[in-house]
């Protein structure tokens, strides 16, 4: 299974009487977009959570690239290849564009600790950077710092700061959240490439959306995966239809 | 002028009179001005310490007055064995001011490295309060300690000695603290243009966001704590060769909000927000302690006007919101 890059295993999590993550199993293999959908409540968060490491798992273990990872904090596993971006925009406000994947690219290449030479002269670090801030389109906006770029291009921020980790996998949490139809319809066809740097773990509410870019689905209701397979037989199958897409597949 | 250009300007000017008062006042045979410069430029070093860790890393130490009074103490007591022949810890006592400070940056760094690893696993009021009570715990400590002069304090008999200057002239002891403050701006300039600044200031806005990248946060706000006590020991160093004079008064919390003080009339996370705010503090002491015992009053009415108006203390008000580019 040298195909699998991400691997969760009976993955349970409850907080207090609820039980959030009920044993959550599920791969993401090299090349493929994995999309999770479930209703508000699900527990996608939560689920989000355990594999970035923000949340501990009562139960099992998840797998980055064929090693166990469950115990690592959120910045280890960053390290190893796990880049996330946030459903409501996590920049660093008062940074440029720019110096946003610039600390991505400098936290990838493991140097922060390093006290004299200033990173506005290291010629190397922006070079990449513009390169990557021109890949997802915003290299005009290079020099806008994060909390003055429109909601859209913080979201391509976000894509820009994981794809400059270089990672293993992508997760990411409702990249699309209120971006409108045609920002959607960009990112949708920015994402189909981008799978090819490396899987993508999409939490993502626009169905539309996930029918156009997912490889596989999985369906989270009341944290247990109900079903997992393609776009068709999600669509097909009559628990989802029932439990989730109810009034949208009915005549 | 752009604001760059305008804090650049500024800071040339405070960096400048800072050295051309007391400059008129050796020529002039003024040697309390001198002092007075002097003791503006130790304070503005202890505060550009304190701005690593809150200016920079956001991380309000209300027990920065522990590394001063460490330093200090690291200063008296090495002065007093050299001063009685004795030793202290097998080694011999010291009078001479490099040894004396390396010292005082090793035991503040050191100290620092302790209650920085404690006290950084919690954040916000909860940080603040057990700065606090490390601080009040040297304080005490140092008040019921009689081998060192407990609450009456140690008196440095002779000033220590710096190779090639006279330290008992006025003069020559500003030109060390005025040399060692532009010594301190310039690595302060240098690590916050650096990997480490640009990680230390993306984790005081973000925290999560960094360690998604995979920048640890406690790691870099440790290291930068801990060059945050060791800057602050070197002044209490040197504020203990002023003064000639050391007591647990160094380390009391009063101090330590001084020092905060001190950063917020500056600008917090500025250059020379630490020069600018220790020279508006001794300012005040001087013109308004001058007419009325009350001055503390004045001070309190101004720095509410900053918090209220100038959040970005004497140097925002000047050169506006600070760019990271």
């Amino acid at each position: 299974m040298a195909d699998v890059v991400l691997e969760l295993r009976g993955m349970c999590r409850s907080f207090g009487a609820l039980t959030a993550t009920d044993d959550v199993s599920l791969t993401l293999q090299r090349g493929e977009v994995h999309a999770l959908i479930g209703p508000n409540g699900a527990g996608k968060s939560t689920l989000m959570g355990l594999i970035s490491g923000k949340i501990a798992p009562d139960a099992g273990n998840v797998w980055l690239a064929g090693r166990d990872i469950t115990g690592l904090s959120v910045a280890q596993r960053a390290r190893l290849g796990l880049a996330r971006s946030f459903q409501v925009s996590s920049l660093i406000a008062e940074y440029s564009a720019l110096r946003n994947v610039m600390l991505a690219l400098q936290a990838r290449q493991g140097h922060s600790y390093r006290f004299l030479r200033p990173v506005a002269l290291d010629r190397g670090l922006q070079g990449q950077a513009r390169e990557i801030l021109a890949r997802v389109g915003l290299a005009p906006r290079a020099s806008v710092e994060a909390a003055f770029l429109g909601h859209g291009e913080r979201r391509l921020l976000e894509i820009a700061m994981a794809l400059a980790l270089s990672p293993q996998c992508f997760l990411l949490d409702e990249p699309m959240a209120g971006l409108g139809v045609e920002g959607t319809a960009q990112l949708v066809t920015f994402l189909h490439t981008l799978k090819h740097d490396a899987p993508i773990l999409l939490v993502e509410h626009d169905m539309d959306a996930v029918f156009r870019l997912a490889d596989r689905i999985s369906v989270l209701v009341y944290g247990r995966i109900i079903a997992t397979g393609t776009v068709d037989e999600i669509r097909a199958n009559p628990a989802v239809r029932t439990a989730y897409l109810g009034e949208e597949a009915a005549p | 002028m752009d604001n760059a250009r305008r804090e650049w300007a500024l800071n040339a000017v405070l960096a400048l009179a800072l050295f051309a008062v007391p400059a008129w006042a050796w020529v002039a045979n003024e040697p309390f001005i001198i002092t007075l410069a002097t003791r503006v430029a130790i304070l503005a070093i202890a505060a550009v310490g304190l701005n690593i860790a809150l200016g920079l890393g956001g991380l309000v130490s209300f027990g920065h007055a522990l590394y001063l009074g460490i330093g200090g103490y690291v200063a008296g007591i090495a002065a007093q064995h050299a001063f009685n022949g004795t030793p202290v810890l097998g080694l011999p006592g010291t009078n001479q001011m490099l040894p004396i400070w390396a010292i005082a940056m090793l035991v503040s760094g050191a100290v620092a490295a302790v209650v920085g690893a404690l006290s950084l696993r919690t954040s916000g009021i909860f940080f603040i309060m057990i700065t606090l009570a490390f601080a009040q715990m040297g304080f005490f400590f140092a008040l019921s300690w009689p081998a060192y002069g407990g609450e009456d304090g140690l008196p440095i008999f002779m000033r220590n000695h710096f190779p090639g200057l006279n330290t008992n002239r006025p003069w020559d002891l500003f030109v060390i603290a005025y040399g060692v403050l532009m010594v301190a701006l310039v690595l302060f300039a240098l690590l916050r243009a650096a990997r480490f600044g640009a990680a230390l200031m993306a984790i005081r806005q973000n925290p999560d966001r960094a360690a998604a990248i995979g920048i640890s946060p406690f790691g870099i706000r440790l290291t930068a704590f801990i060059l945050s006590g060791m800057l602050t020991g070197l002044a209490g160093a040197m504020m203990a060769d002023l003064t000639r004079f050391v007591s647990p008064a160094m380390m009391a919390w009063t101090m330590s909000g001084e020092l905060i003080v001190i950063i917020i009339l500056g600008g917090v996370g500025r250059l020379f927000g630490p020069v600018a705010g220790a020279a508006i503090l001794v300012g005040f002491e001087v013109f308004f302690g001058g007419l009325t015992e009350h001055w503390k009053l004045w001070l309190g009415l101004v720095l509410l006007a900053v918090v209220l108006f100038a959040r970005g203390g004497l140097v925002g008000l000047v050169a506006g919101r600070a760019r990271h580019g």
